[in-house]
């Protein structure tokens, strides 16, 4: 072992490691892939067992009737009919004003509970705790029914008879409006945790230096603060949307017939409870897979400033796969040599 | 003539802890004065009671005569209003260790947003204005890029930018290099140089011991929460007469 002469340079292919596990793994999974979309699009006999029968060449033969399994044809007759589409543009409607006032709400909750005001503050707990801790549909049945406690509403001054409006409640709070109402109320109380959160996450120097250059408390949260808590704010918000689309289903029991009530009261008239179930869950995954890819622009938009490089979009990283791959049967990959 | 900046007695404490325990300084305008002392010495809190980032609790602080936060009625002191602080602080422009560039914002835009919103300048002239000062500190090329592209001397030197835009009558730096990697520090002292042969009032808190020689009109010792020793800087740097000073010295040279 004493020679000294330098080791040989030649070239020497690399063996990436085989991961067995993974493949069988994969495997695994593309089975199980298959059989769920055989058995989705798979037809059965009907359930009446009705048969079809025929005459070919004087002898009758007789099968039973088979459809889709899940009720294909039905969904196709009321994907896109009009009770269903009037029933989507209300949840579309209830999800995104709710939303929109929900996070009003909530910015305006979450400023309170981080001022220096003990009565603000604790204000703003109360009602993240009060919100936060009963059901929505308790809430919302609570708002439908307001009129048994509240006959009458005003607006005028607190503690005194004076009043300058005048409502009756029961004609002002529609149903409508009582889902709204609650669907909002339940979302500020989550949505405040969530801003709260984000503004927590900017760094204190990025207030100071905003209050080194004279802006007010106002300025430093609105054009220092607030943007960079974005960032952060989005994920959880872009969760709350795609949730609050879903959730606004319960609008049903206060008889407001969105998206979920309409399917629900075709299907107890014409008993296709499967085909309508599918044709409403559907348009749920459809708005969902949209809001999604909103999300992903939006996040990309505020992610500006804090990372070097901005992600790539869908698009750009399948080019970029696409060019990879076209690379790897164009060249053969260089030896490492040493 | 009145000085720039004038402070008598200040004292400041965080619960029990005292940090400054009266604080006399006097800044001439023109003038440019580096604050050194080891860490925990409460230069940086001393800075920053000047732009009434922390309330100072006792003591009189003065920028041209006028009391920073406060408001002299009688023989009381009433804080002013917000506003009030906040155009006090407009005119004292602060430099920060951790440089504290708005992230959200392209450079250009850190720079002209205090001039746009605060001192309500037109967009255009902010501009002008802005590219001006990045051509001053030698970044007019970057002014499109965002700060968490540009290395820590480049982001430093941006914040400089940004402070000037406010056409402060004073600069405070709180140890401006501090943060930097060793060889992007020149460029930052370069400019800070620059700047005080420009006549801007200057009070820089560092540990840069070089500069303070070249640069400063007059150089402070802080420890402790006190003044211990203080003079030109050939006095202070070169022939200290107090065992604290000597020591700190021996450290950091």
């Amino acid at each position: 072992m004493s020679s000294t002469t330098p080791p040989e340079t030649k070239s020497l292919e690399v063996v990436p490691l085989r991961h067995y596990g993974r493949r069988v793994g994969a495997v695994v999974a593309l089975v199980a892939v298959a059989m769920i979309i055989h058995t989705i699009f798979s037809k059965i006999p009907t359930q009446t067992g009705q048969t079809v029968c025929q005459v070919v060449n004087g002898t009758k033969s007789c099968h039973p009737l088979m459809v889709w399994r899940f009720s294909w044809d039905v969904v196709g007759q009321f994907f896109f009919s009009r009770e269903i589409l009037q029933g989507l543009w209300l949840t579309l409607q209830l999800t995104f004003i709710s939303m929109a006032i929900g996070i009003t709400i909530g910015v305006v909750i979450a400023i309170m509970r981080m001022s220096p005001s003990r009565v603000l503050s604790g204000t703003a707990w109360f009602y993240t705790w009060f919100f936060r801790g009963t059901p929505v549909i308790a809430q919302l049945t609570f708002w439908f029914n307001i009129h048994l406690i509240y006959p009458t509403l005003s607006i005028g001054i607190p503690f005194t008879s004076l009043t300058l409006v005048h409502f009756d409640t029961t004609t002002a709070f529609t149903p409508y409006l009582a889902a709204l109402v609650g669907l909002a109320l339940n979302e500020g109380a989550y949505m405040s945790e969530i801003v709260r959160s984000g503004l927590i996450s900017v760094d204190e120097g990025q207030i100071e230096a905003a209050t080194s250059i004279g802006m007010t408390r106002g300025q430093t949260l609105r054009l220092v603060i607030l943007p960079q808590a974005m960032r952060v704010t989005i994920p959880p918000t872009g969760n709350e949307v795609i949730s609050m689309l879903k959730t606004s289903s319960i609008a049903s029991v206060v008889s407001v017939f969105e998206l979920f009530g309409t399917q629900g009261l075709i299907s107890s008239g014409n008993y296709l409870i499967m085909g309508l179930l599918i044709t409403g869950s559907l348009w749920y995954i459809v708005v969902t897979t949209i809001l999604s890819a909103g999300q992903f622009y939006v996040e990309r938009y505020y992610a500006r400033g804090a990372l070097r490089t901005q992600p790539l979009t869908p698009i750009q990283r399948l080019r970029r796969d696409l060019v990879g791959i076209a690379g790897k049967f164009r060249t053969p990959r260089p030896a490492v040599t040493r | 003539m009145t000085a720039m900046v004038e402070a008598r007695g200040v004292t400041k404490s965080y619960g029990p802890v005292p940090v400054l325990r009266g604080v006399n300084l006097s800044v001439a305008t023109g003038e440019v004065t580096c604050l050194i002392g080891p860490s925990g010495s409460g230069k940086s809190t001393f800075l920053r009671c000047i732009n009434h980032l922390e309330k100072h609790d006792a003591g009189e602080l003065l920028v041209e005569g006028q009391l920073v936060g406060y408001e002299q009625r009688g023989d009381k002191l009433y804080e002013r209003s917000l506003k009030q602080i906040c155009a006090q602080r407009a005119d004292i422009g602060m430099v920060f260790q951790r440089f504290n560039l708005f992230q959200h914002l392209s450079v250009l835009d850190n720079i002209t947003i205090g001039q746009v919103k605060v001192k309500g300048v037109s967009e255009e002239h902010a501009v002008a204005r802005a590219r001006e000062l990045l051509a001053r500190v030698g970044l007019e090329a970057k002014e499109k890029n965002y700060p968490a592209q540009l290395s820590g001397g480049q982001q430093q030197r941006v914040a400089i930018a940004r402070a000037l835009a406010m056409e402060p009558k004073l600069m405070l730096f709180d140890e401006p290099t501090s943060a930097l990697d060793p060889e992007l520090v020149g460029e930052v002292l370069d400019v800070m140089r620059d700047l005080a042969r420009s006549g801007m009032t200057m009070m820089v808190v560092t540990h840069e011991m070089g500069f303070a020689r070249e640069v400063a009109n007059s150089v402070y010792f802080l420890d402790q929460g006190v003044i211990e020793e203080s003079g030109p800087p050939l006095d202070v740097l070169s022939h200290p007469r107090s065992e604290r000073l000597r020591n700190f010295l021996s450290k950091v040279l």
